[in-house]
């Protein structure tokens, strides 16, 4: 799970980690009551959204004055932001953050992960700060250091020094640094987090380190434990139709294009997709469905992809192991009963394809229901052609 | 021969009075797997499909011997579960269960250091010796024996190519699932070390995803390592768009890191052909033993 830059930094400050003063704002008016507030002489106006690369795209601006604030507020709240992060369609600011300004003497670059290999947390720092790290990684990689984190031990001080020496932090800064990225750790740690992600973390003139950006990630497996955080969506930034499938617990994610799939299992769930492109499909979605879906979830699922006319044509792609075909045969066809009712057409053409346990009972089953529109494919290959087939033949027609 | 187990291996489940792993001891037992004994806390005494249930895993493995055991308790309570059966001194644990957190699956990697036990997944089916044994929840009918080890991040992906190796009369030796989960037991390159030890084992299918990085470390191991038997791959995911979790925890390009492209591409400069289509893993199997000329002796079935 994301939440915004301004949660982000409430988390941090509770574990006393430095983050400039700061306020969201939800309007113009307070906005300006915010930077008010602050009482700084520069105030940042900062639009909150879940992605990256707000600053080049124009979404972050410096105000040294009420009267600039007001500005930059009005122009950027409900305007939509496209950044190399948002895709073409961008994303709309609903919320900003007014903070006080910082004196930037230097920037860099720190971030928490979890190193799949290693099985660790590991630290990873540049002195290559406010940039991409995958830039800095791809062009002067040994400007980037790491340092491996023991779950039972945690950051050893040691470590957090070692990796402020490395960074060439001034030496009144070195404690200062060190402490923050020990608070940091507490933070990923307490917090279940899957990154943690500083960019830039900065040495003010006054030699002061504090987190200017901040980007907290989480791991959605460990929310259970975490009530605070999961409080903490912000359910206008997500997809609707992701949205409203995990809702019916389908685990949903939209492609953009107008081939659809369902499909048991994540990983043919993307095997599916990935086919549907071979045969030139444009894929409108990743689907998996699991292996216990009803009826009532089923047609659900073909409400999601047909939601707005967006699937021209639907590849229902199950393989039956423990689940057996023909249970999912019923499902569907009560699935087709609740979407077009019963003796109607599908509104969109749907090609099945089940193979496993009981897969001659299925077909047969299938068969007899005879829905229009609803098709039977002998091979998953042929199921993958055909339902292209039919899309991109509407399309032209 | 097989890797990890085989006909003998002794099974305990734990959390074996739940639902989900009371139907699946029934089809274990019924593949012919010896299931000793079962664990959930307090319900000693009581027996499953026939098993005695113990309260925990050293009383099972004490009165059974067991020597592996599977994990369908629920996420909130697995990690400790699999730490118990390290504690015990397992030589396998597999744990089936999804969305276990990452951090604490951490803490399991860090605990079973220098011990003996070996882990597969969480989020994983489970491994299956072909007309031997299976732990986990693969589904038993479609696997034939035969000479080709399979490897796999996905379960449905799993059963898939094996049912086309099982249909183009390839059979396996044993079939792994490794799990979707980013921080897991055994990994690619620690399956292929065992099916390279094992003599009946002349060929390997290994199907990655995206996230991460071990499809193109197992590449570089290979290349080094097993020139003797050739390997077959298969990558999911390859439409998949940058930073979006697809169904498994650990399918996510992040950081312009675990692209598809990229683990082809590491196959592929080390002479692994990679099926273009799930369609086709059969078929790209068939091809690689046809010319490591070791079809004839790979069509068992």
């Amino acid at each position: 799970m994301n939440i915004h830059e301004y949660q982000s930094k409430e988390v941090l400050k509770s574990y006393g980690v430095t983050v400039p003063k700061g306020k969201a704002a939800f309007s113009v008016e307070e906005a300006v009551k915010n930077a008010e507030e602050l009482g700084s002489k520069v105030c940042v106006v900062k639009a909150q959204i879940h992605a990256g690369g707000r600053g080049k795209a124009g979404g972050v601006k410096i105000a040294k004055n009420l009267d600039e604030v007001k500005n930059f507020a009005t122009e950027l709240l409900g305007k939509v932001l496209v950044t190399h992060q948002t895709g073409p369609e961008g994303k709309k600011v609903n919320r900003l953050l007014i903070e006080e300004g910082s004196n930037i003497q230097k920037e860099y670059y720190l971030s928490f992960v979890i190193d799949r290999q290693t099985a660790k947390v590991v630290m990873m720092a540049s002195p290559e700060g406010g940039v991409e790290i995958e830039k800095v990684a791809a062009e002067t990689p040994e400007k980037i250091f790491y340092e491996r984190i023991d779950p039972v031990i945690g950051l050893a001080p040691f470590q957090a020094t070692r990796m402020a020496y490395a960074l060439g932090f001034p030496q009144e800064a070195i404690r200062k640094a060190s402490t923050l990225m020990l608070k940091l750790y507490d933070a990923f740690i307490g917090k279940d987090c899957s990154q943690v992600e500083i960019n830039p973390l900065v040495l003010t003139a006054e030699n002061d380190v504090i987190c200017l950006d901040a980007k907290l990630n989480f791991d959605d497996s460990a929310l259970f434990r975490h009530p605070d955080i999961a409080a903490l969506r912000d359910e206008t930034e997500e997809d609707p139709k992701e949205l409203r499938a995990g809702k019916s617990g389908l685990n949903y994610v939209n492609l953009g294009g107008d081939v659809a799939c369902m499909v048991n299992g994540a990983g043919l769930a993307m095997a599916t997709v990935d086919i549907i492109k071979f045969y030139g499909g444009e894929p409108a979605n990743f689907l998996d469905v699991g292996g216990a879906a009803t009826p009532e979830t089923t047609a659900e699922a073909f409400q999601i992809m047909m939601d707005g006319g967006q699937a021209k044509g639907i590849f229902v792609n199950i393989f039956g192991g423990i689940v057996k075909c023909d249970n999912i045969a019923k499902g569907l066809i009560d699935a087709a009963k609740i979407i077009a009712g019963e003796g109607k057409p599908f509104p969109v053409p749907v090609v099945v394809r089940l193979e496993g346990t009981n897969v001659d009972i299925a077909r047969q089953m299938l068969k007899d229901a005879a829905i229009e529109n609803v098709m039977v494919a002998e091979t998953m290959e042929g199921g993958a052609e055909k339902i292209v087939k039919l899309v991109n033949e509407k399309k032209s027609a | 021969m097989s890797i990890l187990v085989n006909k003998d291996t002794k099974v305990i489940v734990q959390g074996i009075t739940g639902k989900a792993a009371t139907f699946h001891t029934r089809q274990m037992l019924d593949y012919g797997t010896k299931i000793v004994g079962g664990v959930t806390p307090g319900k000693a005494g009581q027996t499953v499909e026939g098993v005695p249930v113990f309260n925990t895993v050293a009383d099972a493995v004490k009165a059974t011997g067991a020597t592996a055991s599977v994990v369908y308790v629920p996420a909130k309570f697995a990690a400790d579960s699999i730490m118990e059966a390290v504690d015990a001194e397992l030589d396998l644990v597999v744990c089936i269960t999804e969305h276990i957190p990452v951090l604490d699956m951490v803490k399991v990697r860090r605990y079973m250091d220098g011990k003996k036990t070996k882990l597969i997944g969480p989020n994983c089916p489970g491994i299956l010796t072909t007309d031997e044994c299976k732990l986990g929840i693969i589904p038993g009918y479609i696997h034939k024996k035969g000479h080709v080890g399979v490897i796999s991040r996905s379960g449905t992906l799993t059963y898939e190519a094996s049912f086309q190796l099982t249909n183009a009369g390839i059979g396996q030796t044993t079939a792994i699932g490794i799990g979707g989960d980013p921080v897991k037991g055994i990994d690619f390159i620690d399956a292929l070390k065992l099916f390279k030890a094992d003599p009946d084992t002349k060929a390997i299918l290994m199907i990655g995803e995206i996230g991460g990085n071990a499809e193109e470390d197992a590449a570089k191991w290979i290349s080094e390592n097993m020139p003797e038997k050739p390997v077959t791959a298969f990558i999911a995911g390859r439409q998949a768009p940058p930073g979006k979790r697809m169904g498994h925890a650990g399918a996510i390009i992040s950081g312009g890191k675990g692209k598809a492209s990229d683990k082809i591409a590491a196959l592929n400069a080390v002479g692994i052909e990679v099926a273009d289509t799930v369609a086709h893993i059969g078929e790209t199997v068939v091809n690689t033993l046809k010319k490591a000329g070791i079809y004839e002796v790979c069509h068992t079935c």
